[in-house]
């Protein structure tokens, strides 16, 4: 936190929608193919093709909408938005303007200089990506149009944060949201999650917001908290020299840690909207808009309440599950099978999120399913094997895939929990280590977790510690 | 409402036209005339009535969000000035 300035930030947020075709034709969005094999006379921007709105993108920005306590308004219209460029067909962009499908939302977040705090979200609305230029190394560059016409959601915040962590714990939140709801594959690097940022700063206590600088080409978390920074401190440097800052786009460099002007953007404000006449204005009934809410999942903040309220988990706990929406499939599954929350999220963070990060798997991946887990748990549940042993069962039940009984069974891991076999093995090891059972008996209580551990040792782990334990105790009091 | 000179320069700028200077005072005459003569509906009183997006009363016209076949690399570019290695060529742009 500066002592002089107060730094305010708004975030732009583009967000590509998962639908199988573009916004307004038919054709494929899918990543990776080849250049302009997707495109088709509207997406090209011939003359005389009409685009027709996709269903599904609507249903998208609604549940966008209604997930960050947007209002949904009842009519909205596309507007043509004005400016040359080689990678907009057209000459113009197609998407909202003065009347977007969604209005004055928020989100909470909450970080650690700042605590809990509201930031408001001033509209959401739907439009198509441009293409994509290639730059080539004589002198021309190439245009690719399979990315024009791609549906996106273009969320603008308020101009709310007062600094970097701030902007990072909206746009984390955002972003885990659009993911929960399955309408964006939250990938940074292929663009799937866009962010600018205006920032601008101002003197403590000045009401009136100063010039901001809009960044831009922000592809991931570091990189925005970076390009924020450098900005702040560009700007208290300029405006510390007696100078004052520009209104300007600045490409952030994630390579040399700086931003650079982009020239010749001085114009390209001017953008002419208007509406367009080649699609009918958008009427969103509130029966629409219930059905969209009906099928909304629970969103993470209300699973974290959930799982601390219901579950009785930790905060701690409820938040890491929470995180990821395949993530609190899987928990929630094992619950239902082992009705142990609080073990069951031990072993989920633990071993089963341990084991996928050693070898790179994602959650939707786990060769255990929650059925299997669920399996292991049981048997760990009803004194079958020791924790320990579970252990061990549960790297089979990874590797071969067969149920935790099976893997019992095969190699013979059942706990023993006969006293009269337990006691056999206790009287071995008192024999054997005299001098510990002396030491012990002088008053040297830490021993016991040796002589557990010798006990376990000799049964293979299958002796039930609890078990051993109390003979150990009773046979070294005599 | 009165056009100016520099009104022309700046839309002809915006829409990549080049005017010669000779042109400039006819085109400011006629762009006012043509401005000032839809000016008249201002004139009318639209208190209360609900600004119209459409020329016809209709709306919601959808498509699926199903794939349809595109239209192929060569014909999408055999109306490009310029083309190579499956894109449209065009000069230089300079971020």
């Amino acid at each position: 936190m500066n002592s002089r300035y107060e730094v305010v930030i708004g975030l732009e947020v583009h967000v590509q929608l998962t639908t199988k075709t573009k916004i307004f034709c038919g054709c494929s969005k899918e990543f990776g193919q080849f250049p302009n094999s997707q495109t088709c006379p509207v997406c090209l921007g011939l003359p005389g093709a009409l685009p027709v709105l996709s269903r599904q993108v609507v249903d998208d920005a609604i549940r966008a909408g209604l997930a960050t306590n947007c209002q949904i308004s009842p009519h909205s219209i596309f507007a043509r938005k004005n400016y040359f460029y080689p990678d907009l067909p057209k000459g113009y962009q197609i998407s909202q303007f003065e009347l977007p499908i969604c209005e004055h939302g928020w989100l909470d977040i909450e970080t650690q200089e700042s605590g809990k705090k509201r930031l408001g979200i001033t509209r959401i609305h739907m439009e198509e990506d441009a293409g994509k230029l290639l730059h080539n190394d004589g002198g021309n560059s190439s245009v690719d149009l399979n990315r024009a016409c791609t549906p996106l959601l273009e969320v603008v915040s308020e101009p709310d944060m007062r600094s970097s962590d701030e902007a990072i714990a909206y746009l984390k939140q955002l972003h885990q949201i659009v993911v929960y709801l399955g309408i964006c594959d939250g990938n940074l690097d292929e663009g799937s999650f866009r962010c600018d940022a205006n920032v601008s700063i101002r003197p403590w206590g000045q009401e009136e917001l100063g010039t901001r600088a809009e960044l831009k080409n922000l592809n991931s978390f570091r990189f925005i908290k970076q390009a924020i920074e450098y900005e702040v401190e560009r700007q208290i440097d300029v405006i510390d020299a007696g100078e004052k800052v520009v209104q300007e786009t600045r490409l952030f460099d994630p390579d040399a840690g700086v931003s650079r002007s982009m020239r010749g953007k001085e114009e390209a404000h001017d953008y002419r909207y208007f509406p367009d006449p080649d699609l009918l204005p958008l009427q969103v009934s509130d029966q629409w808009v219930e059905e969209v809410r009906q099928q909304l999942p629970e969103m993470p903040t209300a699973k974290r309440q959930r799982y601390q309220g219901e579950f009785g988990l930790p905060e701690y706990d409820a938040g890491v599950i929470s995180a990821e929406r395949p993530l609190t499939e899987y928990f929630e599954a094992l619950v239902k099978i082992y009705d142990q929350p609080k073990i069951c999220a031990n072993w989920v963070m633990g071993d089963i999120l341990g084991a996928l990060k050693d070898k790179n798997l994602s959650i939707a991946q786990c060769p255990i399913t929650p059925e299997l887990l669920g399996g292991i748990l049981q048997r760990i549940g009803d004194n079958t094997i020791s924790g320990k042993i579970a252990k061990t069962v549960f790297e089979d039940v990874w590797k071969s895939g067969k149920t935790a009984d099976q893997v019992i069974e095969e190699k013979g891991l059942k706990q023993v929990t006969d006293s009269g076999a337990i006691e056999s093995i206790v009287d071995e090891i008192i024999a054997a280590n005299p001098d510990q059972v002396a030491e012990y008996r002088g008053g040297k209580d830490k021993l016991m977790g040796f002589f557990v551990g010798q006990v376990m040792k000799a049964s293979k782990g299958k002796a039930n510690p609890g078990m051993a334990n109390q003979l150990l105790k009773k046979k070294l009091a005599e | 409402m009165k056009i100016s000179q520099k009104d022309v320069e700046h839309v002809a700028r915006l829409a990549r036209l080049t005017i010669a200077p000779e042109e400039l005072s006819a085109l400011t005459e006629q762009m006012d005339a043509v401005l000032g003569y839809v000016d008249k509906l201002n004139q009318l009183d639209t208190d209360g009535i609900e600004p119209m997006a459409h020329a016809v009363p209709m709306s919601n016209a959808f498509r699926e969000d199903d794939i349809k076949p595109s239209i192929g690399i060569e014909r999408a570019l055999q109306n490009a000035p310029a083309a190579g290695d499956n894109c449209f060529t065009v000069p230089k742009v300079i971020e």
